[in-house]
């Protein structure tokens, strides 16, 4: 037993085959003690609220990008920068999940950004990630008619986030290269979740010994399909790329896509 | 320490297919490309479930492998370790996961009421 599963509620999922493995052979239950089969994904609930998210955005005619890193990395760096060169040009919104971060509305309303900021509060010192039902509860602190472009700031964390679809369009994810070029290897679910991995600090690179090189046969492995740029979210070396990659991202939903 | 989120959204469908029937084991499908710490995952359950109507429901924990399929050339490559994504027959990285990226509860064993 244990390979093919039937449940009561109609649910069709695709893992059931596949599991050579003697776990789960429990044949030794039957004392009177009953088996419910359900095959229910953990995440379902979530996934649900990422849904309603992503039509919500879709809606709106706003692409989301949800931006991951490990604390330290340079997000909340990048974010300024990223707002001092776009928000002339492009109307953004950003949903701030970071716990740790030292900015704040009045900062970064100068730039002329819709600011939503997230209590990850939850006790156990906060969360660890974003989920889906909290950027919904972010969600009515923003008029999305009157955006083009939501950044989601995620907690800085390399594990949990990449377990989470929030409703976001894209993945990004900055990576200094201070870090070490092992990292795609020991963290390879949120490396394989991105489209486009910021490598940043870059103006470091002449006091590192860091292998860049090596770090892209690293990421190669876990994810043969992501984009990189090379980026100073310090310096500005890279940060007009990565612009340019948003307003790419922003491109693709300015065709009359089907509203319904 | 998402795993106590994860925790949260198990409790919230075991209490849902109970319904109010005692559980004394929560059977999960846990991929290994999933990055879900299993003490880590039991630790929180106890936390979760203490004090509650699901004190004392064990997890039991079936891993799954990772599998990769290539798409050039259709071999099948087991995961190790260290997480290459890449065809063991022809070095080709256009794969893609067959399994490993499970995330389920499987089934409940209830209690003797």
């Amino acid at each position: 037993m244990g390979r093919f599963h039937r449940h009561a509620d109609g649910t069709v999922h695709e893992h059931e085959q596949e599991h050579p493995d003697e776990h789960g052979n429990h044949s030794g239950y039957q004392t009177g003690t009953e088996r419910i089969e359900i095959l229910e994904r953990i995440f379902g609930e979530n996934d649900r609220t990422a849904a309603v998210n992503r039509d919500a955005f879709r809606a709106a005619n706003v692409r989301a990008v949800n931006l991951m890193s490990s604390p330290g990395a340079g997000k909340t760096t990048l974010l300024e920068a990223t707002l001092r060169r776009l928000a002339d040009t492009v109307r953004i919104g950003v949903i701030e999940g970071d716990i740790e971060t030292s900015l704040d509305a009045d900062r970064l309303g100068g730039f002329g950004a819709q600011i939503s900021l997230v209590n990850t509060g939850n006790g156990f010192g906060g969360e660890c990630h974003l989920d889906a039902p909290m950027v919904r509860s972010a969600l009515p602190r923003l008029r999305l008619d009157e955006l083009d472009l939501v950044l989601i700031e995620n907690v800085g964390n390399l594990v949990c986030p990449a377990e989470f679809d929030v409703g976001e369009h894209a993945r990004a994810m900055v990576y200094a290269i201070t870090e070490g070029e092992d990292k795609p290897l020991k963290y390879p679910l949120m490396f394989r979740s991105v489209d486009l991995v910021l490598i940043n600090k870059i103006d470091l690179l002449p006091h590192l010994d860091a292998d860049l090189a090596l770090f892209r046969a690293n990421l190669r492995a876990v994810n043969p399909a992501a984009a990189t740029l090379e980026i100073s979210a310090r310096t500005g070396v890279g940060v007009d790329a990565w612009c340019d990659w948003l307003r790419a991202q922003v491109q693709t939903t300015r065709p009359p896509a089907a509203h319904h | 320490m998402h795993e106590l989120s994860i925790c949260g959204s198990i409790a919230e469908i075991v209490r849902r297919r109970a319904a109010d029937r005692p559980v004394a084991t929560i059977h999960l499908r846990i991929g290994r490309l999933r990055q879900v710490v299993p003490d880590t995952l039991v630790y929180c359950w106890e936390l979760v479930s203490a004090d509650t109507e699901l004190d004392g429901a064990a997890l039991e924990v079936e891993d799954v492998p990772a599998r990769i399929v290539c798409q050039d050339c259709d071999a099948t490559t087991l995961v190790g370790d260290l997480p290459l994504f890449m065809c063991h027959a022809c070095n080709g990285v256009n794969v893609s996961v067959v399994s490993g990226e499970e995330f389920l509860i499987t089934a409940l064993d209830l209690a003797e009421a």
